[in-house]
């Protein structure tokens, strides 16, 4: 090969294009390279010291869920043909990812009840956060989002990181017992008016509160704002769609759609809106049309909006979309089918309305609020106890409570979100309830975890 | 005829009649959505084992009608899919030698190590002292990354190498903000990546574009002019997109720094370096990594992808958050407030969580599976192989396709087509379709902007000489074949599942979702 190259060494290739003074002398200060078994058990070892959602009964959830995933996904995720193209650039070989992604894009738009949907974008945070920058640039002179104060943390912070670089801040809506308050939220807009670009909220909302969608569309539309709304997909069976509620553009986490936990990422975010944004969309969309023989075929299509078209006018700088998770998305969507995605959402309202009743049977534990709720609610734990002490405590005995909502904000402070899936029964729902009253009870006798927050930083200091 | 045994495809004339249309050819394109009966179904609920109750969703909330999503059968639902598949080109199948998208071999243990209960069905908002083991991995994994860079901070956090790139540009502007000053623009040369220029008007920034001289670096005297006390940041990529590494590389960071700018390094290209040059060596303060493309993760038909950063230390107070600490009892925490160091004057979260973990345990794996030696053994052989199938097509067809700029490459080169079309009288892209005959993916084309009839091609060290002679050789058929007859790669494909797809259609009456009765 180097004869053909005409040289003498590799060497000599390197030499003649880097500058001597940036050439690295001695190699990466890295260990040697291992077999590959070497390299499965060192893997193996680290996941052993992670506590999954297979070695704990979980109620984790605040914005990823373990549901069951469809055996047909692994197998279709891993096949090589979906695993290791790329983006689909030629697309007379890339039919089966943008066929995928059209009927991605019809899955989407049915369950969000809108016009046009794009072939994801990174996760769910991102998507709010892309959305927002959509109704900047629809209403570039409006500076200013109202966010509920029940938008997801991430999404909210998300927002705030990247709206400052063109200039938009954020203006919170309080709740009102757990859900989006209307009389603050018109007020707001009374006081901002034609400086809001847009109404940021989610359904339900991160305390698990079914939100009035109708209701907080009409006051921003009143203002000339857009409706921007985060909706967890799985619960998008048993509400209504955003779409038919005035939501302009309605975003979301798709992880619950047939996607792993792990450890947050890589999932994707679903993005969809009405026609008349459709040109202010961010990613990749794929659209129908014929080869040159008549046969219908599909493409990338309205790529003006794009970086690589558009450049420094792009709608956005996103270059890829997660087109392995939307596929497992849009498989997991099939799977359930348009009658099982109904059942299961009817069935996680029963089981979350079990478990509210259970565990607010527990002396001392409280609802948060008493809004309706989906597969998600918030209780408040006894004011004589640390929640980040029980939840440790209960995770010594094998049950994961759910989320300290005081992580994120100071005001929740003795809060527990706890989620719900159809892989968790009632038995399960029971032996929650039952670990839980003896964890308070622990904490309140003085025991605690080992590995608590309080112990470690004793153990650190 | 070039086809080697590592191809899908192999036909190398036109059908002639109808009855040569290969079985998937004959197929019409049916969606999922318009198969199906109702009442068919895989998902089987769990049965309800609490007391029903009544009324739980006020009825202005409860879904009037059900999403009309598919009703089909598990076998239905499989057999589509696998149908779908078979009309994609992979890189398990061919050669794939897209340009600055390093579609380097996928090792098959990361889908294995990666599928681990432990990895898989870990939570984000697990607590960090029960998720010991995912924090080692990213701490790991953001030690070597900063050796690979020579930057000693890492965020893993952003989602794609875009994403990096707007970290990148948000940490800019907050170090100069801290420092009381208010710049407007950020310099980027015209050779640069679309998400370049984007992710700067995203940021709040105006791009100005820096020329790029006859070596296919970027014009120093250019960017002399140019460089003032109102410029951010320049982004560069090194080697750039014209596989070129910049001879002035010392130069331009000296003036870079010189008007208390950032160098920003875009990693598109580290393929061609690691182990051999080091961004932060040559004077980056920021630097995004691909994963996707040089820690091999698979593309996944565009996406998952994963761009971390690394950063100087100046520059590492602005990081995003949460940032992963290492105690002194040896465990690992993950914290949202540091108190100094990395992250304590944060522009804030980037995104959910922690980032795409899934992505970081493959591309550890990698790392592990390499060592040290073995990444810059990867950097070098990718640029060996670069320049042999250069030089080959110099051989070859050198008068109709000659490189671009320069003699040599890095692990990326770029020919222009001005000559072939005016001579043979095809296109780039006439030559990217009839590859496809020959069951190549055609490299990247019509990139960088600067180049008529760009072609730029990327093989990457995962590919044997054998195979890259292959693809030479079907270059070189497909002009000689033009040169007899043209209106045949003008016309080509003839064997993919679909022939040239009519792109304007679909813009001019976008058809973006299945009509449902």
């Amino acid at each position: 090969m180097l004869d053909a190259i005409g040289v003498g060494s590799l060497e000599e290739i390197f030499e003649a294009q880097i500058p001597a003074g940036v050439r690295l002398q001695g190699g990466l200060d890295l260990p040697d390279g291992l077999p590959e078994q070497d390299v499965y058990a060192h893997l193996l070892d680290l996941s052993k010291k992670n506590t999954s959602a297979e070695d704990e009964i979980t109620f984790l959830g605040a914005g990823m869920y373990d549901h069951y995933i469809p055996a047909a996904i692994d197998m279709l995720l891993g096949r090589s043909e979906f695993l290791t193209p790329y983006t689909p650039y030629q697309p007379e070989v890339s039919q089966g990812g943008l066929q995928v992604m059209f009927e991605y894009q019809t899955a989407i738009c049915e369950l969000t009840g809108l016009d046009v949907s794009n072939a994801s974008v990174y996760e769910g945070p991102s998507a709010v956060a892309a959305a927002g920058y959509l109704a900047k640039l629809a209403a570039p002179k409006r500076p200013r989002y109202l966010v509920s104060a029940a938008l997801h943390p991430d999404s909210r912070t998300t927002l705030e990181t990247l709206s400052v670089g063109y200039g938009t801040d954020v203006v919170e809506i309080p709740l009102k017992d757990g859900a989006t308050d209307l009389d603050a939220l018109k007020a707001l807009l009374d006081e901002h008016g034609d400086e809001v670009s847009a109404v940021i909220f989610q359904q339900p909302n991160f305390l698990g509160a079914i939100e009035d969608v109708q209701a907080i569309s009409d006051l921003a539309h009143a203002q000339g704002a857009l409706s921007i709304c985060q909706a967890d997909p799985i619960a998008l069976g048993v509400l209504e769609a955003p779409g038919n509620q005035g939501v302009d553009v309605c975003v979301g986490e798709g992880q619950a759609l047939g996607n792993r936990l792990d450890f947050g990422g890589p999932s994707f975010g679903f993005f969809a809106a009405t026609n008349a944004h459709v040109r202010r969309m961010p990613g990749r969309i794929a659209g129908e049309t014929a080869d040159a023989d008549g046969r219908r075929g599909f493409v990338l299509t309205l790529q003006t909006r794009e970086q690589h078209i558009r450049r420094e006018k792009a709608t956005s700088n996103i270059c890829t979309s997660q087109a392995l998770n939307a596929l497992a998305g849009v498989v997991y969507l099939t799977w359930l089918g348009r009658d099982g995605l109904v059942e299961l959402g009817e069935l996680l309202v029963q089981r979350t309305h079990y478990a509210r009743q259970t565990l607010t049977a527990i002396d001392g534990v409280t609802a948060l609020h008493d809004q309706p709720v989906v597969r998600e609610f918030a209780i408040q734990l006894p004011a004589d106890v640390e929640v980040s002490e029980v939840v440790s405590l209960a995770q010594d005995r094998g049950v994961n409570p759910g989320f300290d909502l005081g992580r994120v904000r100071e005001d929740w402070k003795g809060g527990l979100l706890v989620a719900l899936t159809e892989q968790r029964s009632k038995s399960d729902i029971d032996t929650l309830a039952s670990v839980l009253a003896e964890s308070i009870t622990a904490a309140r006798n003085g025991e605690r975890s080992p590995l608590s927050a309080s112990v470690r930083q004793e153990v650190a200091a | 005829m070039s086809a080697v045994d590592d191809t899908i495809l192999a036909y190398d004339r036109p059908p002639a009649d109808a009855s040569a249309l290969t079985p998937m050819q004959r197929e019409h394109a049916v969606t999922i959505f318009e198969k199906g009966q109702a009442g068919r179904r895989a998902f089987v609920a769990p049965k309800l084992d609490v007391p029903e109750v009544e009324g739980l969703i006020p009825a202005k909330a409860k879904r009037a009608e059900p999403a009309r999503l598919p009703s089909v059968t598990e076998p239905e639902l499989v057999r589509h899919y696998v149908r779908l598949s078979r009309r994609n080109f992979d890189l398990d199948s061919g050669f794939y030698p897209l340009g600055s998208c390093t579609m380097k071999h996928n090792p098959r243990l990361h889908e294995r190590v990666t599928a681990l209960s432990g990895h898989a069905r870990l939570h984000p908002l697990q607590d960090p002292a029960r998720a010991q083991g995912a924090l080692e991995l990213m701490y790991n994994l953001e030690r070597a990354l900063g050796e690979v860079a020579g930057l000693p901070h890492v965020c893993l956090q952003p989602s794609a190498g875009s994403h990096g790139e707007l970290a990148g540009v948000l940490v800019t502007r907050a170090y100069h903000e801290a420092r009381g000053e208010h710049r407007t623009k950020v310099l980027a040369p015209d050779t640069a990546h679309g998400t370049n220029p984007a992710t700067v008007t995203m940021a709040g920034y105006e791009v100005v574009p820096v020329k790029t001289s006859p070596d296919g670096g970027v014009d120093v005297e250019d960017l002399r002019a140019k460089a003032d006390d109102q410029v951010a940041c320049l982004m560069l990529t090194n080697p750039n997109t014209l596989g070129v590494f910049d001879p002035n590389i010392e130069e331009i960071a000296k003036i870079v720094h010189g008007i208390g700018a950032t160098l920003y390094y875009d990693g598109a290209n580290l393929n061609a370096v690691m182990g051999v040059s080091r961004p932060g060596d040559m004077g980056f303060d920021i630097v995004h990594y691909n994963l996707h493309k040089s820690f091999t993760q698979p593309h996944g038909g565009g996406g998952p992808g994963s761009g971390p950063i690394a950063v100087s230390d100046r520059i590492a107070p602005y990081l995003p958050v949460p940032v992963i600490q290492k105690l002194a009892d040896g465990t690992f925490d993950l914290t949202s407030t540091p108190a100094e160091g990395p992250g304590s004057k944060s522009i804030g979260k980037l995104r959910g969580f922690q980032g795409n973990y899934g992505c970081f345990v493959r591309s550890y794996a990698y790392i592990c599976s390499l060592g040290g030696p073995g990444l810059q053994d990867a950097s070098e052989t990718a640029v060996l192989n670069a320049n042999y199938l250069l030089a080959r097509l110099q051989e070859l067809v050198g008068d109709q396709l000659p490189l671009a700029f320069g003699e040599k490459c890095m692990h990326e080169f770029v020919l222009s087509g001005t000559a072939m079309k005016r001579d043979v009288g095809i296109r780039i892209l006439d030559l990217a379709k009839r590859l496809l005959d020959h069951g190549f993916h055609p490299p990247t084309v019509y990139f960088p902007l600067l180049v008529d009839e760009a072609l730029l091609i990327e093989p990457t060290e995962t590919e044997t000489k054998e195979t890259l002679d292959a693809f030479a050789e079907a270059v070189a058929d497909i002009i000689r074949e033009a040169q007899g007859d043209p209106t045949i790669a003008q016309n080509a494909p003839y064997t993919t599942p679909v022939r040239r797809l009519d792109e304007a259609r679909a813009a001019k009456r976008p058809v973006l979702r299945q009509p449902l009765a």
